[in-house]
C-alpha cells in the first residue's frame, strides 16, 4: 500500500531514530560511558568493547552527515518481513561512514537518488521518509541523501 | 605430524534442486564417504553434522538426525549451526573429539533442502534479531551486501563488471567435469552481459544460487589411519580455522546494519577475513606460496576476487591481473575453485564448507579427473558465515 500523506507517522521500529519536524532524522544509538564506544542500533544495555567491562549505554544520537562508503540498488523484490509494494519499487542502500563515530551505517537511498550518479565519498545526510502504511499510519525509516552542492 | 587428523574418506550428493528431504542427500554423502573410507557405520565413535535452518526441527538436531537415519548406535553427536561456515564448525568438532582421544573415527555430514530465490529470515516478528531487522528495516538481501562490496572493489581498486565476468567464465569452465556440480554451463562474456541486474554493479549470474545438497567426510587419527590396509589416499588436515572478528569488527558484515564503532578501540592488526586464513596458515606451518589450488566462497563473482588478496594470493588490489593473468585457472600457477565453486553449485548451506574440503581431498589424491590440479599437494578452502564465522581448512597430501 502506498502511504497515505494525511496519516500519523511512525518510526518502523520505534527508538532506532527519531524523525524531526524539518524532516531529517537522528538515529538513536548508545554510547558507552566508561570507553565512549558507541553502539547502533542501541542492541544491548551494556557494553560490548572487550577491554570495558561498562554495563550500561547512555543515549545518543549519532551524526547526520558521512560520506558514502558504498552503495548498490535492489531491482527484485526482498522476501518478506520486508513490507515491500505492490508492484514493487526498486530502491537504493548506500553504506556510509561517520567520521565522528568511527562506523558505517547502513540505510536505503532517498527515493529518487539516481545511483548512476552518486560517487563513494560523496556527502551523503540523514532523512527520513515513508517506508510503508501499516492501515493505521505511515511506518517511516532513516535513509541517506546526497547533500545537494550549494 | 604425529598428532593430526587425517582424512579418510569423502562422500557427496550432487547438488541440484531434488525435492526431498535433507536427511535422504545427508545419508547418500554419509554412506559415500565411509564406503570411500573403507568403512562402515559401525566404525563411526563420533558424528558431527551442521545443522539447517528450514527443515524443521530434525534441521536443529542434525547430528541427531543424521544418527537416526544412519541407524542408532549409541555415539555420542554433536549438531552445529554456524550459518555458511557451519560444516568446518563441525569438521573441527570431530577433529577435536578425535585430538582429544575420545574417538578414532569421526563422521562429519553437512546437507541441506534450500528454497528458490532469495534467503529470507525464519517467519515472526523479531526486531531485536538482527537478521531479521536487516530485511524488515532495510530490505537488505544477501545480494545487496555482495553489491556493496563489489562497488567497494571497483572505487578502491578500479575493477569493472568485466572482471567480475571472467570470474564466472573461470569457473563455469571449472565446473563442466564436476559430476557433483548443479550447473555445468560454460558461460560467455556476452551471456553474463544479458543477464539482469539484481543489485548494481551484480548481476544474477554474479550471484550464486540456492541449492539441495550435502557432503560428508570421515576424520580419523593418525594412529588409526596407519593401521588402515591402505594409506595411499589418506590426506592429511593441517588446520582448521574458526576464528570470530576481533573488536573493533569496522567492515560491514553480513547482517549487520552498522558496523563497530572504532572510538576509544585498537584497531586489529588484520581484517577479519585476512584472520581467518591467517590463523590457517599459522596452524599448518604453512604459507599461500605452498598452495596447490584453493576453493574460496564465490558467494559473487567479485567476492572471489576479495579472497585472492585475502588468503594471500596477491596483494590488495591486484585481484584482476592475476585473474587475467591465467594463474587461477586450472592449468595456472594456483588454480581457485578447480570444483566451480559456488558458481556451479549454488549454495546448500551447512553442506557447503564440507563439499569444499572434499573437492580438496579429491584434488591431492589425483582423482578429480579432468579438473585435476597438476600435482596438488596442498589445498586451502575458506568461507565466512553470517554473524562473525570464519572457516578454513588446509590438506596436505
Amino acid at each position: 500500500m502506498r502511504p497515505d500523506p494525511g496519516k500519523a507517522r511512525l518510526p518502523v521500529i520505534e527508538g532506532m531514530f527519531r524523525e524531526e519536524s524539518d524532516g531529517s532524522g537522528r538515529l538513536l544509538g548508545g554510547r558507552c560511558p566508561t570507553c565512549s564506544a558507541v553502539f547502533f542500533p542501541k542492541q544491548w544495555s551494556f557494553c560490548a568493547n572487550p577491554t570495558c567491562d561498562g554495563s550500561t549505554l547512555d543515549d545518543v544520537e549519532l551524526s547526520t552527515r558521512g560520506t558514502l562508503w558504498s552503495f548498490t540498488d535492489n531491482r527484485y523484490a526482498p522476501p518478506p518481513p520486508y513490507p515491500a509494494r505492490d508492484p514493487f519499487e526498486p530502491y537504493g542502500v548506500a553504506a556510509v561512514e561517520l567520521a565522528e563515530e568511527q562506523m558505517i551505517v547502513l540505510g536505503q537511498l532517498a527515493s529518487g537518488t539516481d545511483i548512476a550518479r552518486l560517487t563513494v565519498g560523496a556527502e551523503m545526510e540523514l532523512i527520513v521518509e515513508p517506508l510503508y502504511d501499516d492501515g493505521e499510519s505511515v511506518r517511516t525509516v532513516w535513509k541517506w541523501k546526497p547533500v545537494q552542492d550549494g | 605430524m604425529g598428532d593430526q587428523v587425517v582424512v579418510l574418506g569423502a562422500g557427496m550428493h550432487p547438488w541440484g534442486k531434488w525435492g526431498k528431504s535433507f536427511v535422504e542427500y545427508g545419508v547418500v554423502a554419509a554412506r559415500a564417504a565411509l564406503a570411500d573410507a573403507g568403512l562402515g557405520v559401525a566404525d563411526v565413535q563420533y558424528l558431527a553434522a551442521g545443522n539447517t535452518m528450514r527443515n524443521g526441527y530434525p534441521g536443529y538436531v542434525s547430528g541427531s538426525t543424521f544418527a537416526q537415519a544412519l541407524g542408532w548406535r549409541g555415539i555420542p553427536v554433536s549438531s552445529t549451526y554456524a550459518a555458511c561456515a557451519s560444516g568446518v564448525v563441525a569438521i573441527e568438532a570431530a577433529r577435536a573429539r578425535i585430538l582429544a582421544g575420545k574417538a578414532d573415527v569421526a563422521l562429519v555430514v553437512g546437507a541441506d533442502t534450500a528454497p528458490q530465490g532469495f534467503f529470507g529470515p525464519l517467519p515472526g516478528d523479531r526486531p531485536t534479531d538482527p537478521d531479521w531487522l536487516r530485511f524488515h528495516v532495510l530490505g537488505a538481501t544477501n545480494p545487496t551486501y555482495f553489491a556493496l562490496y563489489a562497488r567497494r572493489r571497483m572505487e578502491l581498486y578500479g575493477a569493472t563488471p568485466k572482471d567480475f565476468a571472467a570470474v564466472k567464465v573461470k569457473n563455469s569452465r571449472h565446473g563442466l567435469a564436476n559430476p557433483n556440480a548443479r550447473y555445468r554451463k560454460e558461460f560467455t562474456e556476452d551471456e553474463i552481459a544479458e543477464s539482469p541486474v539484481v543489485a548494481d554493479p551484480l548481476r544474477l549470474v554474479d550471484i550464486c544460487a540456492t541449492s539441495d545438497g550435502a557432503a560428508a567426510v570421515v576424520l580419523a587419527s593418525a594412529e588409526f589411519a596407519a593401521r588402515q590396509a591402505d594409506t595411499a589416499r589418506q590426506v592429511r588436515i593441517a588446520a582448521v580455522s574458526t576464528v570470530t572478528p576481533t573488536y573493533p569488527n569496522t567492515y560491514l558484515d553480513m547482517p549487520d546494519i552498522a558496523t563497530d564503532s572504532a572510538i576509544g578501540a585498537t584497531l586489529p592488526e588484520r581484517s577479519f577475513r585476512d584472520s581467518i586464513a591467517h590463523a590457517a596458515y599459522e596452524e599448518a606451518g604453512l604459507g599461500p606460496s605452498d598452495l596447490s589450488c584453493a576453493e574460496v566462497y564465490d558467494l559473487s563473482t567479485a567476492l572471489e576476487l576479495d579472497w585472492y588478496e585475502n588468503i594471500g594470493l596477491c596483494a590488495p588490489g591486484e585481484a584482476e591481473s592475476l585473474l587475467h593473468s591465467g594463474a587461477t585457472t586450472l592449468g595456472g600457477r594456483v588454480p581457485v575453485n578447480p570444483s566451480g565453486g559456488l558458481a556451479c553449485f549454488g549454495e546448500a548451506i551447512p553442506a557447503q564448507a564440507i563439499a569444499q574440503v572434499c573437492e580438496l581431498v579429491t584434488q591431492v589424491r589425483g582423482e578429480a579427473g579432468e579438473r585435476q590440479v597438476d600435482g596438488a599437494k596442498v589445498g586451502l578452502s575458506i568461507n565466512q558465515g553470517l554473524f562473525g564465522h570464519g572457516s578454513s581448512v588446509i590438506v596436505t597430501r
